[in-house]
């Protein structure tokens, strides 16, 4: 067990230390309330001054721009950005799963086109996969794509929690190509400029009243010969690569969401009757050792990824920690500090009204529990109805059987 | 960063593994439970090296860390084997620390002799006394008090739920002087006015012994607060891995049930009830085990921390077990609760598991005391 950089990495945390010292000045404040447009402006050259720096990207391959490095030397520049308090890049999704998608799937075009403007944040990138009746079940969805006579396509649907739309550039969307079959085989991947004709944008504001997310309809949207990432009908297998890059981001970043056992003590520890009151030490003692059972857990999967392995669905267990450990967390603390922590100025409030939606995000707890119940323990799945049967037949009993 | 085990670590577990899989414990646990003996398990311990852990190489011992020997304790665990480490290995750990007699520590390395812990708990932010565990409430009893003179020691006090004390020739008891300042003496079991109680325990595999020193005569042993510590964090570390084991068990052989057993024309490891419940006992035997690394890498490398470490152990411990044990018993149905099942076993071994070394409620405390102190000296 050794919980220290090797020389090499010591010497990467040094540069990246370093470099962050010399440029701090230049990094904006953490995004938040106030212009929107000129914040991501600022944030948009924070990215690229990072990439030019070579920050960002680090794990990408060097023919795409990345530094070809490891995933312990991503998570170095990340910890130094946190200890030296600026914030990260703007466009985590393009970076962290979107682009790591196209270098698998994507043609050598669009590798070509696309992936420098992402690295740089000269074009941010949204994921257009969930849609309001298709979560959990994401191979349900609904978004059509018909083929043009030219090659190209039209695009019709709603997709939902599109977080950045409002001022991405491009979206990777799956749509169905094939309604004719089974619903796993008629999906494709593909690119979508978020300024065409048809494409509308609505901000969907959560419990703290912040729009975190959006909601993006497509109204006949027309794309071009060569919009598809992958085969036509081959988009399931690029959405579970997309899917993979996700866990990994959420997996080495757990320490990211800032849910510490230290954090939530100091917020108590200034009470000095709720410090000394058994029943609010019991109720911290339990959630901090969920929080660094984390901690540990994100380390043992870390010397997993330098050692070259795929984290397994188990890693998601890791949101369900962080969640119900956070919320325990902040059920505590406003129960502590009273209504105050509920004003909207406190940062637990914001905490609190933004956790039962994180319970959701990423995979809800339910499918989170059933995927790691099939793979890791073996346990057989439930009997499915949908298989073999093609998608427009099974849309339609669902009418049905709604109507009966 | 590497945060797993060595080659030389997972050799050790699984030769554990491979030494207690040659005795059906499992079966003679549930013997005892109706009067039957106990295998002697010390044989085992002795050729495998394991009574030699926590002492030095020069001493005659294998000079390991706490990581190793949760390792070796979590193996134990799995089988519900009845080894009386938990109560040797901190007293060995404390006597080769004082630098005590080397002949000694070589019989104590090689098991020729056999030592028990008799902890008191450390003061914490709220209450600085060192306190025993009482034979009964929740008021705990106050640390024996010892008066020293030069090496020699005279002990006095009642120390319940020792573990591993009934047999044991030296007892390593933690009390306190007359200013209150923690000591440890080593007391030999025939002395005079020591008295040790062995009883019967809802676990039949767990040995357990009230312990009283009355004017008894030993040896004061030269240690630093942080020593004396250490072992009672130690003590709740080999504790929480002995859980650990047994969590993995229950969940290996709850899984295997859940795919045989059909119901409504199904295996029932297909309902979302019964997975997300298993699911639920992977998640805390994993969040155990990467607390037991920590807990074992803060042991050697940042003392500082390993009561913090030590102590969150012992809760995800705790709970997984309780958990482990009681989704065994339900995954089973009725026939879990039964004696004609093993199941029991699990259960009586987390519920008296849960209580003793001052109960996993209390090492809760401790992981917030530990927090809310650091916490008080920053900003927030």
């Amino acid at each position: 067990m050794d919980l220290n950089d090797t020389p090499d990495q010591a010497a990467y945390r040094e540069h990246v230390r370093g470099w962050l010292q010399q440029n701090r000045q230049h990094a904006p404040d953490t995004r938040g309330r106030g212009d929107e447009e000129a914040a991501v402006e600022a944030h948009r050259g924070w990215q690229r001054r990072l990439a030019e720096a070579g920050f960002v990207g680090v794990t990408w391959p060097a023919e795409h721009g990345g530094q070809g490095r490891g995933p312990l030397e991503q998570v170095i520049v990340n910890q130094e950005i946190a200890r030296a308090g600026v914030p990260g890049i703007l466009d985590t999704i393009g970076v962290g799963m979107l682009g790591p998608t196209l270098i698998a799937h994507g043609s050598d075009e669009q590798k070509q086109r696309y992936l420098g403007p992402m690295l740089h944040a000269d074009e941010v990138w949204c994921q257009l996969f969930s849609e309001p009746a298709a979560g959990s079940d994401l191979a349900g969805i609904q978004a059509r794509a018909k083929r043009e006579d030219d090659g190209g396509w039209r695009i019709s649907g709603q997709k939902v929690w599109t977080t950045n739309a409002q001022f991405a550039a491009y979206g990777l969307l799956l749509a169905r190509t094939d309604p004719d079959v089974s619903k796993h085989r008629g999906l494709t991947m593909f690119v979508v400029p978020m300024d065409g004709e048809g494409v509308t944008i609505r901000p969907l504001r959560q419990i703290s009243g912040e729009p975190e997310f959006n909601e993006v309809f497509f109204d006949d949207v027309r794309l071009e010969p060569g919009s598809e990432v992958g085969a036509v009908n081959g988009g399931w297998g690029v959405a579970l690569t997309t899917l993979m890059f996700e866990r990994l981001t959420i997996g080495a970043g757990s320490e990211g969401l800032g849910y510490s056992g230290e954090r939530f003590a100091r917020a108590i520890a200034s009470d000095p009757v709720a410090a000394a009151d058994p029943e609010v030490r019991q109720r911290l003692g339990a959630l901090a050792t969920e929080l660094l059972a984390l901690r540990f857990t994100g380390y043992r999967l870390l010397t997993a990824l330098s050692r070259g392995q795929i984290p397994g669905p188990e890693a998601g267990l890791g949101k369900v920690t962080a969640v119900n450990a956070a919320i325990e967390a902040g059920d505590l603390i406003a129960d502590v500090i009273g209504p105050e922590a509920l004003d909207s100025d406190s940062e637990w409030s914001y905490l609190i009204s933004f956790l039962p939606g994180l319970k959701s995000a990423g995979g809800t707890e339910e499918i989170l529990r059933n995927t790691v119940g099939e793979r890791v323990l073996g346990l057989p799945p439930e009997p499915r109805l949908d298989k073999g049967i093609p998608f427009s037949e099974l849309r339609a009993k669902e009418r049905q059987e709604v109507g009966a | 960063m590497n945060f797993e085990l060595s080659d030389e670590q997972v050799f050790l577990r699984e030769a554990a593994r491979g030494a207690l899989g040659r005795v059906n414990t499992v079966a003679a646990a549930r013997e005892a439970l109706e009067g039957g003996a106990l295998p002697d398990l010390w044989p085992t311990a002795i050729q495998a090296g394991w009574t030699g852990l926590l002492i030095s190489e020069d001493h005659g011992g294998a000079g390991l860390g706490a990581l190793d020997a949760m390792l070796v304790l979590a193996e134990a665990g799995r089988v519900l084997a009845g080894i009386p480490l938990l109560g040797h290995l901190p007293a060995t750990a404390l006597l080769d620390r004082a630098g005590f007699s080397p002949e000694s520590l070589g019989q104590l390395a090689d098991g020729t002799i056999r030592a028990a812990y008799v902890p008191a708990r450390p003061g914490d932010d709220r209450d600085p006394a060192w306190t025993a565990e009482p034979a009964s409430g929740k008021r705990r009893a106050p640390a024996p008090t010892v008066v020293r003179d030069g090496e020699l020691a005279t002990v006095t006090g009642h120390v319940a739920w020792v573990p591993d004390a009934p047999g044991a020739d030296l007892l390593v008891v933690v009390g306190v002087d007359e200013d209150g300042t923690p000591v440890a003496v080593a007391v030999g079991e025939r002395a005079d006015g020591v008295r040790v109680e062995a009883t019967t325990a809802y676990d039949a595999t767990r040995s357990l012994g009230h312990v009283t020193f009355d004017g008894a005569q030993g040896r004061a042993l030269e240690l630093d607060d942080e020593g004396l510590r250490s072992a009672w964090f130690l003590a709740q570390g080999l504790l929480a891995a002995e859980g650990l084991g047994a969590v993995e068990e229950a969940l290996e052989r709850s899984v295997t049930y859940a795919k045989e057993r059909f119901t409504f024309g199904r295996a029932i490891g297909s309902y979302q009830a019964v997975k997300h419940a298993l699911t639920e006992v992977l998640r805390r035997q994993e969040n155990t085990r990467s607390l037991l690394y920590y807990a074992g890498w803060a042991y050697d490398d940042a003392p500082g921390e390993f009561p913090l470490a030590a102590s969150a152990l012992r809760v995800a411990a705790g709970g997984a077990l309780d958990f482990a044990a009681r989704e065994l018993i339900s995954v089973h149905g009725g026939i879990g609760a039964t004696w004609e099942h093993d199941a029991p076993l699990w259960f009586r071994r987390a519920q008296l598991s849960r209580r003793l070394l001052g109960g996993t409620a209390e090492s809760a405390d401790r992981v917030a005391g530990e927090l809310l102190t650091s916490a008080a000296g920053t900003p927030a």
